[in-house]
Order: C-alpha cells, then sequence, then structure tokens
C-alpha cells in the first residue's frame, strides 16, 4: 500500500489527522495528545520500523500564522518498502513538553537530547533528559528564534589566565 | 687584566646561553582543531621542514612540550581544555595563535565559538592566514626565537614582568564595554557560565 493509503486508513482511527504531499514526500499533523499513540500505530502496524530522526523547527518569526510556535517533526522509514512518512505536531508556550518515543525507539533517546539542548522541548518519560552538544552548564537553548546570534555573554565568560598564573 | 683562554672557550652570559638552548629545541604541543592544523602537519612533513628550525618534536602530552600551537578555532566547550592544557605545561613554554580563527575568531562570529584565545591564555606569536601558509608558521617560529635570545632569562623573570600581568584590552572593563552580547552582571573569573 503506498503511503497516502495508510494516512486514509489512519484517518479513521484518528479524525482529526491532517495531511499534505509535496513532490511524492507525505506530510501528517498531529495534536500532542494522539502523537505517540499514533506513532506506535506506524511502527507496529504499518511497518515503519526505523526512526530516522527528530527534529523541531522554530516558527517564531514565520510569515505564516502556524498552530504553535514549535514544530516537533519525526522522520519514520519502512526499511521493507522504503517508504518515508514525516509526523509533525505543534507546541507552544508555556508546555513544550512532548511524550519521549523511547519506549518505541532507543534511537529517540540521542535525538530527543539534542531537541531539549537546542530547542528547550521537553520530553515526559525520557530515561536520561540532559544536555547532548552544548557545555553542561550552558542555560539557554540557541537554536531558538529569539536567541541571539553572537550569544549572552558565553564565550566571553572564562577565567583570564595570565603569564605570571600560569 | 687580560685573561689567557684558550681557542675553543668562550665566556657569555648565562642568559644567553640558555635562551640559546631553548630557541633551538621548542617542543611543539599541536593543538590542531581545523583546517590550520593540516598546514601545522603540512609544515612538520618533509617538504617545509620544521626540523630545520629544531621545533621537530610534537608532544602530544603537555607535560612534555614548550610551545603550544593553537591552529583553529576554538569553541566555548574547548576553551577550558585549552586552559587547562596550558597550565600542565612547564615553563618557560610559550603560546603561537595560528590562524585568523585561533587569533580573533575569524568569521565564526557566534556564540559558540571564542573570539580569539589571547582573550584568555597569554599569546606569543599572532600568524594570520586562514589558514597561513607553512612559510608563515615558520616565520612565526623564528620570530619566537628572536623574542626568546632578546629577553629570555635562565629564572623566568620575563614571565612576572608587571606590563605583562595585565589582562589583554578586550578583558578589560573599558575594553569589554563595546562587545556585543556581554552581560555587565556576569562574573569573569568565577564558575564557568554561572
Amino acid at each position: 500500500m503506498d503511503v497516502p493509503g495508510i494516512v486514509q486508513l489512519l484517518q479513521k482511527e484518528f479524525p482529526s489527522l491532517s495531511w499534505s504531499e509535496f513532490r511524492g514526500q507525505v506530510r501528517v499533523c498531529v495534536s500532542r495528545d494522539r502523537l505517540f499513540l499514533l506513532l506506535q500505530t506506524l511502527k507496529e502496524q504499518h511497518g515503519f520500523d526505523m526512526l530516522a530522526d527528530i527534529t523541531c523547527v522554530d516558527y517564531l518569526y514565520y510569515l505564516q500564522k502556524m498552530p504553535g510556535r514549535f514544530g516537533l517533526v519525526y522522520v519514520l522509514t519502512n526499511t521493507q518498502t522504503n517508504q518515508r512518512i514525516v509526523v509533525r505536531t505543534f507546541l507552544d508556550e508555556p508546555e513544550l513538553v512532548a511524550p519521549s518515543v523511547t519506549p518505541l525507539w532507543e534511537a529517540a533517546n540521542w535525538l530527543e537530547r539534542e531537541v531539549w539542548d537546542m530547542f528547550g522541548i521537553r520530553f515526559a518519560g525520557h530515561p536520561d533528559l540532559r544536555r547532548i552538544l552544548l557545555p553542561d552548564g550552558f542555560t539557554s537553548h540557541p537554536l531558538r528564534k529569539d536567541y541571539p546570534l553572537q550569544g549572552l555573554g558565553e564565550r566571553n565568560n572564562f577565567p583570564v589566565i595570565r603569564r605570571a598564573e600560569s | 687584566m687580560a685573561l689567557e683562554l684558550p681557542d675553543n672557550v668562550r665566556i657569555t652570559k648565562l642568559d644567553a646561553i640558555a635562551n640559546w638552548c631553548r630557541k633551538y629545541s621548542l617542543w611543539p604541543m599541536p593543538f590542531a582543531t581545523a583546517c590550520c592544523g593540516i598546514e601545522l602537519m603540512a609544515t612538520g612533513a618533509s617538504r617545509n621542514d620544521i626540523a630545520r628550525f629544531g621545533a621537530e618534536v610534537f608532544r602530544f602530552s603537555p607535560r612534555q612540550a614548550d610551545l603550544m600551537i593553537v591552529a583553529g578555532r576554538v569553541p566555548i566547550k574547548m576553551m577550558p581544555v585549552l586552559q587547562r592544557i596550558w597550565l600542565q605545561m612547564h615553563e618557560p613554554k610559550w603560546c603561537i595563535s595560528m590562524g585568523a580563527c585561533a587569533s580573533t575568531g575569524g568569521v565564526f562570529d557566534t556564540y559558540a565559538v571564542v573570539q580569539g584565545i589571547d582573550r584568555f591564555i597569554p599569546v606569543d606569536i599572532y600568524v594570520p592566514g586562514c589558514p597561513p601558509r607553512p612559510e608563515q608558521l615558520i616565520q612565526a617560529i623564528v620570530d619566537l626565537q628572536e623574542k626568546i635570545q632578546r629577553e629570555g632569562t635562565v629564572m623566568g623573570r620575563e614571565f612576572v614582568d608587571p606590563e605583562r600581568q595585565k589582562p589583554p584590552l578586550a578583558m578589560r572593563p573599558e575594553g569589554r564595554a563595546g562587545l556585543p552580547g556581554v552581560i555587565a552582571s556576569q562574573p569573569l573569573d568565577g564558575e564557568h557560565f554561572a
């Protein structure tokens, strides 16, 4: 079955599911409450067994009005048929929490840590939600659109070692 | 009173002979983090042959090195490592900041990249270029040799010169005021990112 066919099947179970297609790539949009269930269904009943990526988009200054500030994006692959599907859900402040999908895919562990590191979205049920790329003491989430490119002084905040001290 | 000396005996200052020994046996510690490291390797290879200047013994342990060559950009996560390695080196020690990124941050004017290592560790010679040619690095080593011969002392008195204890302008209050993204209230010598 092709991917639009799978989506039409899913719409019986998830009536609020909206979807679109662009150059053969199918994107579905789901609410946060049904996200885990949808991903579980895709994995267990439709063969999308590989989690290719989890990432996020900050639509803060986006021209178009979006349902929420952050778009959380899951890219799934069916390793038998090489089909791909993109699942997106929107989150808005102050409740930047999504269910962790580590029970479904172990690969989600580091991907979710990266999203937390860069966008500050927490994942409920994640086993070890620490920063993965930035230093542990870092307080901001730099891929947010309202974070200044040159930072908030982090790059200037080190002790100065002088000749006489070293 | 003229002292009769044999032909094979010379009289000199202790400082001068110590400097002469030191300048021709620089052991570099290659802190190579980016493409400048490739030119650093080329400088060590046979065509340019840094051994002609007595600096061919690259040591990957800071305990055995006396010249740190910082080649490449230094991100905020690497700066504590760089400082720690610098502190682990034995005196007398020198530092070459190789390339635009190590000296100024280069084109990487972002939150993650330190805008010049000289803000946080002492630097003796700056090498411009992106990346510099091996000839430029060799020139830097020759310049450093001249500097060591000119102002070095046996006991390292030049390292406690009060003028040298001043922080670079970029880290003094008057120099920091105009920097983008600086929070005046943030302590400079406390915990990182406190």
